[in-house]
């Protein structure tokens, strides 16, 4: 099966000379469909780096990615953003909606940027808010939103384009127990539809809904357990 | 993402600060308005003097004194003026009237009032200025002949000193010097620079022996028989004037002698500096309407980046970005441009100082073009600094 990430001595330094930092040195990772892998780390171990790079939105300073068989060192500006609209989900701690604009027109958001039509926009959308459980908000601002309903408008957006993979930089880092138990759920049942989902996290209740764990140390991985379940450590 | 997503995003964008935007706005609507009605004001003073030289006659000619002139030369008398006046030597002359202006206080019973102009000459003149009677007479020949101490005012000039009382064959005193006003003249408004009513005009010999002296003329004014002769009749005055004054060939008159034409050339190349001037004045306040619209730009799009990072992040292209501030930068300056336009253009339909504003078509075309130009170019600038943001740097930004 072609990997949908292949990643081979990925380098991120930050800064140069005595004061460079190094986040990453040379990180290694393939990652199949269907896939739902957990990212672990202490803080400041290079997970986010990692997932940043995974989904497009930093350089790395050296080694190859190829998304889904393409590699993007070798996309310009306009590809890229084509890359991230097409191929890449990408939900983030602080759920990063677009402020003053309502649920469903953050839902619709990528499909503008893609240039489909009103009506199978607006149709796609509300596809993806049912999904994720949240038809009857549709209308609300994010301020009218409860934290979980805005992380899960988030993955109705990140997932409405129908992206090859879902990115998720601590997704329950912001919410209470209840909310996140409802987006891993979400998450669940997105993967056990085939779709490919990359979790960053520190908590060990959301690694054990992951197939595969992956822990990071100080730039590079140091354990990657393939395992349905994850024992409490 | 099409023409109509883009305009959408923009005016989401835009009515999310709607009293900042609203104050953008303002600048440009005061640039715009500025320029058009200052142009508007300036072109309407040229217009209203142009009318009225036009009113004072195209086929005048008007003799004066050189100035700046060396005690050598000759004054201008009364006799010159008679001279002129010869169908043999000067055929296209049909008038020629001496005319001596001064200034002078009247009192009426308790009042008193400072007329700006009180001119002495013979009873040609009104016919050479296209003047009538509203009410008594003018004076005659005989009136001059004998220096009688008659008087004709313009309408400002008696109403101001008799109001509602009629003046006619009242007495009425110019620097303590008894008249009688024997008739008050047809209004013809004011030329932009001088009022026409505000005038008293008596007989020539009257005014030199009481207010100013036997020197030279102040003008002598020409009526040439048609508006054709015009250059005619002013090369018969030249060849009299020069022989009576004996100038020579070549040599320097010590008179000059203008027509309608030049006395309009004159008077509009200072009211087109004038007009020059205001549009700077305006052009300038457009421009610092211009760079409100970069700082809002600025400051909306520093506040937003982070906003602009959820954007890329999600697969926003930089065309989208960029096109999305742009579209609000111009909607800013088009929107205050057409309120510009409106405001200037009605403000145009009122009397400013006297003087009413004659719009400009072409003032309005490149208010309007310059203000949409200004959104464009000085948007371009924050809308290419949002677009060219990497997505991680606009989402770390706080």
């Amino acid at each position: 099966m072609k990997p949908v990430i292949a990643v081979s001595a990925l380098r991120k330094t930050y800064g140069a000379g005595d004061t460079a930092v190094h986040a990453l040195r040379g990180v290694e990772l393939t990652v199949l469909p269907g896939e739902y892998v957990a990212i672990m780390g202490a803080s400041g171990s290079g997970k986010s780096t990692l997932l940043n790079m995974l989904g497009c939105l930093d350089v790395p300073t050296s080694g190859e990615y190829l998304l889904d068989g393409f590699s993007v060192a070798d996309l310009n500006e306009r590809q890229l953003s084509l890359l991230r609209n097409r191929k890449i989900g990408f939900i983030f701690q602080s759920f990063n909606l677009v402020p003053r604009t309502s649920a469903l027109s953050n839902v619709e958001l990528p499909l503008v940027y893609s240039g489909l039509r009103r009506g199978p926009r607006r149709a796609r959308a509300l596809a993806a808010l049912e999904m994720v459980g949240l038809t009857d908000r549709a209308k609300h601002l994010p301020n009218e939103l409860s934290g979980g309903q805005q992380q899960r408008v988030a993955v109705a957006r990140a997932l409405v384009t129908g992206p090859a993979m879902l990115l998720a930089d601590e997704p329950t880092g912001n919410l209470d127990r209840a909310s996140t138990a409802e987006v891993l759920g979400v998450f669940d049942r997105l993967n056990a539809l085939g779709r490919t989902v990359v979790v960053i996290t520190h908590e060990d209740e959301v690694a054990a809904h992951a197939h595969r764990v992956i822990r990071v140390d100080d730039g590079v991985i140091v354990a990657d357990d393939r395992r349905r379940h994850v024992g409490v450590a | 993402m099409n023409f109509f997503e883009i305009m959408r995003f923009a005016v989401r964008g835009l009515t999310a600060n709607k009293l900042r935007s609203a104050l953008t706005t303002l600048g440009i609507t005061i640039g715009v308005a500025a320029v058009i009605l200052l142009v508007a004001v300036g072109n309407g003073a040229s217009a209203s003097i142009a009318a009225s030289i036009q009113g004072l006659g195209t086929n005048v000619l008007n003799v004066s004194p050189q100035r700046g002139q060396s005690s050598a030369a000759r004054p201008l008398t009364a006799q010159d003026a008679h001279a002129l006046v010869d169908p043999v030597g000067a055929p296209d002359v049909k008038a020629a009237s001496p005319v001596v202006t001064s200034s002078a206080t009247a009192t009426y019973g308790q009042t008193t009032y400072d007329i700006s102009s009180v001119t002495g000459t013979e009873p040609a003149y009104f016919t050479t200025t296209n003047r009538e009677v509203s009410d008594g007479s003018l004076f005659s020949t005989e009136d001059v002949t004998a220096a009688r101490k008659v008087v004709v005012l313009g309408s400002t000039t008696a109403q101001s000193i008799f109001g509602t009382t009629e003046p006619v064959g009242k007495n009425v005193l110019l620097n303590s010097i008894q008249f009688t006003v024997v008739g008050v003249l047809q209004a013809k408004g004011t030329t932009g620079l001088q009022n026409a009513d505000d005038v008293a005009i008596a007989p020539l010999s009257s005014v030199q022996n009481s207010l100013t002296g036997y020197g030279s003329l102040n003008q002598i004014a020409v009526q040439a028989t048609t508006a054709d002769s015009v250059s005619l009749a002013q090369a018969e005055v030249t060849a009299i004037l020069n022989a009576r004054h004996g100038i020579r060939l070549g040599g320097t008159a010590d008179y000059q002698i203008q027509n309608s034409e030049q006395l309009l050339a004159t008077r509009t190349s200072a009211t087109d500096t004038f007009t020059v001037l205001l549009g700077a004045v305006a052009a300038i306040s457009l421009l610092v309407g211009g760079i409100g619209v970069t700082n809002i730009m600025l400051v909306t799009v520093t506040e937003r980046i982070r906003e602009i990072g959820i954007r890329k992040a999600i697969g926003a292209p930089r065309s989208a970005i960029l096109g999305q501030f742009l579209a609000e930068a111009t909607m800013l300056s088009l929107f205050g441009g057409l309120l510009g336009v409106a405001i200037g253009v009605v403000g145009s339909e009122f009397t400013f100082a006297g003087i009413t504003p004659v719009i400009v078509p072409s003032s309005i075309v490149l208010a309007f073009a310059v203000s949409a130009l200004i959104g464009l170019f000085f948007g371009s600038y924050p809308a290419n600094r949002a677009a060219a943001l990497r997505p991680i740097d606009a989402l770390r930004h706080e």
